[in-house]
C-alpha cells in the first residue's frame, strides 16, 4: 500500500466546507454565509453543526445533505446537524460573502437589528435601506420588503435605474 | 431549563403553549397562501407566499420542539388531527374574505404574536427560546409590511378607510383569544418560561397597539371577549381549509416523501 494516512485536521474540514455552495446564491458558500455553528473532531468523529437562515427555508436539508455529502469519508463517522443553539444573523456574513454578493448584484445587508434587546413592537417604523450594488448610489427605493426568497428584499436604485435585490438584514 | 427538569404540570402547560402557538402559524399560513395567485399586486403575491412560508416555517419549528417534549411525529401532529383537535385561536377561524379583511386579521395577529414572542425572548425553557429568537428577526418584517398596508387602507380613501373599519370591528373580539385560553400560563411564568401570565402579556399588546389605532382613527378592541378562544367548535369556513390542507395526505397517509 503505498500514500500515507495523515490526521484530518479542523482547517481541512474548513477548507471542505468552503467548497460547499449555497443553494439558492450559489455565489456564496456556507462558510462565507457564517453557517457552521461548531466543528468538532474527535477521533472517529466529525460533528458539524449549522445555523439555519431562516426557519421555513426550503433549502435547510438541501444544505444539510450536500455539507454531509462533500464531508462524507472523511472521518468514520460523519455528523452534520441544523441547531437553534443561537441565532443565525446576517452579521454573521463575512467580509469575503459580502463582497461576492455585491460583485454578484446583491446588496449585502446592513447590520442587523439586536432582536433581544427591545421589544419587537418598536421595530414597527424602521425601514430597511440599501446602496445599489451596480452604480453604488446610495439613492434607492424599497420595492418590496419580500422577493423571490425568504432572505431577499427588492429595491429600485433611482440613479441607475434598475432593480436590485439585497440579502435581509436579520 | 431542558424537558428533564420540567414538573408535571409545567410541562402539560408549556404543550398546551406550544400546540397553540404552532396552529396558530400552521393555520395562518395556510389562510396566507389563499392568495397566491390572486392578491391585489404582484408584489402582494410575492409577500404573502413569503408570509405563508414564514409561518409554515415556525409551525413546523414549534411541533418538533412538541414532539421533542412529548413524543410523536411533527407531521402526524400538522396533519394528522380531526378539525376539532386544532387549538388555534378563533380569530384563524375566519376565510381570506378581501383584501382589508385579510391585512386587519393579520396585523391584529402580528402585534399580539409580537407581544407573546417578546414572553418568550428569554424563557427558561432553551429548546423554546432558541426558536423564538430567530422567529421574532422574522416576524419584525411581518410587522413592517403590515402595518404599512394598515397605514395604506386606513389613508387611502373612502372605500379602503371603510372596509378596513369594518374588518377590524368584526375581527376584535376574536383578536383577543390570541393572547388567552391557555391552560396553566401562571404556572409558565412562576417556573420562568413565560415572562408573565397571558393577561399581562395582552394588556402589553393592546398599551403597544392604543398610540397606533388612536392617530389612524381606528377602532379599538371591545371589553371583553365572548366564548371559548381555541376550540373545539370550529367554523365550516376552517373545515373548509382543514379539508384543503389534508387533502394530499389523507389521500395516501403511508406514503413516503
Amino acid at each position: 500500500m503505498s500514500g500515507s494516512t495523515r490526521a484530518l485536521t479542523r482547517e481541512a474540514v474548513w477548507e471542505a466546507l468552503a467548497e460547499v455552495p449555497d443553494p439558492e446564491i450559489p455565489v456564496v458558500s456556507v462558510v462565507d454565509l457564517g453557517l457552521v455553528h461548531t466543528v468538532e473532531l474527535d477521533g472517529q468523529r466529525l460533528r458539524v453543526e449549522l445555523l439555519p437562515t431562516f426557519v421555513g427555508c426550503p433549502a435547510l436539508e438541501l444544505i444539510r445533505g450536500s455539507v454531509a455529502e462533500r464531508l462524507a469519508g472523511m472521518a468514520p463517522v460523519v455528523e452534520v446537524e441544523m441547531t437553534f443553539a443561537v441565532p443565525w444573523t446576517s452579521d454573521r456574513i463575512t467580509g469575503e460573502g459580502r463582497r461576492k454578493l455585491r460583485e454578484s448584484g446583491f446588496a449585502p445587508p446592513g447590520p442587523a437589528a439586536d432582536g433581544a434587546g427591545r421589544p419587537l413592537f418598536t421595530t414597527i417604523g424602521t425601514r430597511p435601506t440599501a446602496s445599489c450594488p451596480w452604480c453604488g448610489s446610495a439613492d434607492t427605493t424599497l420595492e418590496n420588503l419580500f422577493g423571490p426568497t425568504l432572505c431577499r428584499t427588492v429595491f429600485w436604485c433611482n440613479r441607475c435605474r434598475q432593480p436590485f435585490e439585497q440579502f435581509k438584514a436579520i | 431549563m431542558s424537558a428533564q427538569v420540567l414538573e408535571a404540570p409545567v410541562r402539560g402547560a408549556l404543550t398546551g403553549l406550544l400546540l397553540a402557538m404552532a396552529d396558530d402559524e400552521f393555520v395562518l399560513g395556510y389562510w396566507d397562501s389563499e392568495w397566491t395567485g390572486i392578491a391585489p399586486v404582484l408584489e402582494e403575491d410575492v409577500a404573502f407566499a413569503s408570509l405563508a412560508q414564514d409561518e409554515i416555517g415556525h409551525a413546523q419549528a414549534l411541533y418538533q420542539l412538541l414532539a421533542d417534549l412529548e413524543g410523536g411525529d411533527p407531521d402526524e401532529l400538522a396533519y394528522g388531527r380531526a378539525p376539532e383537535g386544532y387549538r388555534h385561536a378563533r380569530l384563524l377561524d375566519h376565510p381570506r374574505t378581501d383584501w382589508a379583511f385579510s391585512v386587519a386579521r393579520r396585523f391584529l395577529y402580528d402585534t399580539a404574536d409580537a407581544a407573546r414572542l417578546d414572553a418568550l425572548a428569554a424563557s427558561a425553557y432553551q429548546p423554546l427560546a432558541g426558536v423564538v429568537a430567530k422567529m421574532r428577526r422574522e416576524e419584525a418584517y411581518h410587522l413592517l409590511h403590515m402595518h404599512a398596508w394598515v397605514e395604506r387602507l386606513a389613508t387611502g380613501g373612502q372605500e379602503p378607510r371603510a372596509r378596513l373599519v369594518a374588518a377590524m370591528e368584526r375581527l376584535w373580539p376574536d383578536a383577543l383569544c390570541v393572547l388567552d385560553g391557555i391552560e396553566g400560563d401562571e404556572l409558565l411564568a412562576e417556573a420562568g418560561v413565560l415572562a408573565e401570565p397571558m393577561a399581562a402579556i395582552r394588556t402589553r399588546w393592546l398599551a403597544g397597539l392604543a398610540p397606533e389605532l388612536a392617530r389612524l382613527g381606528l377602532p379599538g378592541p371591545p371589553a371583553a371577549r365572548a366564548g371559548a378562544c381555541r376550540g373545539p367548535g370550529r367554523s365550516d369556513d376552517f373545515r373548509w381549509l382543514w379539508e384543503q390542507f389534508t387533502m394530499v395526505r389523507r389521500s395516501d397517509p403511508e406514503a413516503v416523501w
